[in-house]
Parts: C-alpha cells; structure tokens; sequence
C-alpha cells in the first residue's frame, strides 16, 4: 500500500521528472512495495543506476543510492557487492543503459552469479535523449534514428540473460503491478544474480511515434498482449508468436554465487593453500 | 468509517494521464475540464486499489 511504502521514498522531491502516464513510477512503487514486504532493512540496501529515464529513480529511493556513469550502474554494484557482501544491492536500469552501452557488463555480472538483484525498465525506446531506438524496440516500430521503422530485431533480454547465466529471471508489465511486486520478491529471495524485466510503458517518447494511443489505451495493449507463462506452456508455440510471457521465466536452486566463492578463496589463501 | 474520505486525492501532482480513471472497474473516478482527476462517486468505491496501484505520480491513496 502506498502509505506503508511512502517512508521509503524522497517525498519531497516528488512530484517526479517523469511524463504523463510514464510506467516508470509504477514500476518504482513495486519495487518498494516488494522490498517493503520482505522486510529488508532500509540501512543495509543499496540502489545503483546508471543514465536514462528509468535511472533517475534512485533519486526518489529514500536508501544509500549511486546514480552512476552510462552503462555502468553493474559495474559499480558489483563493487559495492564485493566490498559489503551483507548489503541487498539492487541495480535499476533501462533497455537502453542495460543491454547497450551496458550490454557487456550485463552479460558478465549475470554469468558471475553475483548476488545482485537488476530491474530493467524497459520501455523500449531512448526516451530521455529524444526516442532514439535501442536493442528491444521491436523490429518495424518508429524511432527519431528510424523514420521509416526499425529493421533491427530486438533481443529477448530475458533469454540473454538466462543464456548468460543468471539464476533467476522473471518477466512483468506495469499493468500487472502484483505479478511485478511477486516477481522481484522472488528476485530477492534468489542468492545469486537475479533478473527482472518490467516492461514500461512510454506515451510520449514510443507511444506518440507509433500510433499506440495515450497511456490507457498502451495499458490496454500490455493487457492484450500478454500471457502468463503458465498459460503460455498449455497453448503452445503457434498461439502465442509476438506476445509477451509474463512470469517466473527461470529458476535455477543451488549454484554457489560469487562473493561466497570469493570468501572461500580468500579462507584458503590465507591458511597458505593453493 | 466516513466513506467520503476513504479516496484520497492529490490533485496538485496529478499529471493528468487518464490511467486510473480508464481502470476504474466501478466508474469511481472522472476528469475535470484539465484532464485531471477527480472522485465522482465515492460510494460506488470496493477498494480494490487498481488506481492506486496504477497511478505514476503516486497521487491516489485508498483507505486513508
């Protein structure tokens, strides 16, 4: 509830920059209901971001919070993991600063397993630079860079990161704001490197360009366009081509994580093993 | 319970984007001439909190 998760947010730095009807907010809201819920203490977890829209939450996060270079909010909570294993770190990040110009650090935290929890705003677009397209706008939709539609396919994140090695990856839009809030819980719980894509929404920046209506009708679209990946296993392949699945996309129990690894190594160096 | 104000609104930081009144499952809320928001019937309200879960701008608050 919003009044239980206001003590976790900058109120007086609100109203936020974000435009109207951008899903980001949302998405924020479920990000602190989830740590809200899990009872994390405020002290002890850390939000790192990088540059765009999405990234400019953790300016309205009332915890210890970096916003960092383009690209590179991995980078830095993997240094903040490694120097304080005991913090919850969370890196919030766009498709843009996540999967571009951030691409590398993204597939490598992932196959490290380090424990730290990512959530992509995915709005499928560069919206603060003026909707320029980035490696998720889908193949055929407009940018500023793509007058006469994008010939690029996009990457399912969600694929690459499993294929990277990731050990929790979940899928969720801002119109299911409770799947949302229950998938980066389940993030949390993950010790390991821990994905999770929100797809947003962005009226003014993709919406406007491609026709797709003010922020409800896109609603309507997310709510149209999405099936559960329960669902999605019992309908099949053919009946579910260019929708979004939502949910629990993977879990994988018991592979060690990083900073525990590394803790071992500095035990065994130390009593002069090899 | 005082039913009247079981919704709160902030007006002031409303960006009027139309989200919460179009998920409105029970027409409990409407737009004024700015697009923005406003309660117009608040006894009609089951508290299921889609608006306030929905709202970017945090502008809804249900139960006080």
């Amino acid at each position: 509830m919003l009044k239980d998760i206001e003590k976790l947010m900058r109120v007086k730095r609100l109203p936020h920059i974000w435009c109207p009807g951008c899903g980001n907010g949302i998405v924020m809201k479920a990000m602190l209901e989830a740590i809200n819920d899990k009872g994390l203490d405020p002290d002890k977890t850390v939000v790192v971001s990088g540059i765009g829209c999405s990234s400019r939450a953790t300016g309205y996060m009332n915890f210890d919070t970096l916003h960092t270079m383009h690209g590179r909010a991995l980078a830095f909570a993997t240094g903040v993991k490694l120097a304080k294993p005991e913090l919850n770190v969370f890196v919030v990040t766009g498709d843009g600063d996540g999967s571009a110009i951030g691409g590398n650090h993204f597939i490598h935290a992932a196959r490290r397993n380090i424990d730290l929890n990512v959530i992509m705003f995915n709005n499928n677009i560069y919206g603060m630079t003026g909707g320029q397209y980035s490696p998720l706008t889908p193949q055929g939709r407009f940018a500023t860079t793509a007058p006469y539609g994008n010939l690029e396919r996009p990457f399912d994140i969600c694929k690459l990161a499993q294929g990277s090695g990731a050990t929790y990856v979940g899928r969720s839009t801002v119109f299911h704001t409770k799947l949302l809030t229950d998938v980066i819980k389940a993030a949390i719980d993950n010790k390991g490197f821990s994905f999770v894509e929100a797809v947003s929404i962005c009226p003014i920046s993709y919406g406007r360009r491609n026709k797709l209506g003010a922020a409800p009708q896109m609603m309507k679209w997310l709510k149209e366009n999405t099936v559960n990946v329960k669902a999605a296993e019992k309908l099949g392949a053919e009946k579910t081509a260019g929708k979004i699945i939502i949910g629990e996309l993977y879990h994988e129990a018991g592979t060690l994580e990083y900073t525990e690894l590394y803790d071992r190594l500095i035990t065994r160096v130390e009593e002069g093993g090899r | 319970m005082n039913k009247e104000k079981k919704i709160e609104v902030n007006t002031k930081g409303c960006k009027a984007c139309g989200i919460c009144y179009a998920l409105c499952p029970q027409g409990v809320l409407d737009k004024d001439h700015m697009g923005k928001v406003v309660v117009k019937n608040p006894d009609a309200c089951t508290q299921c909190r889609i608006c306030e879960d929905h709202c970017p701008d945090y502008c809804i608050k249900i139960g006080g």
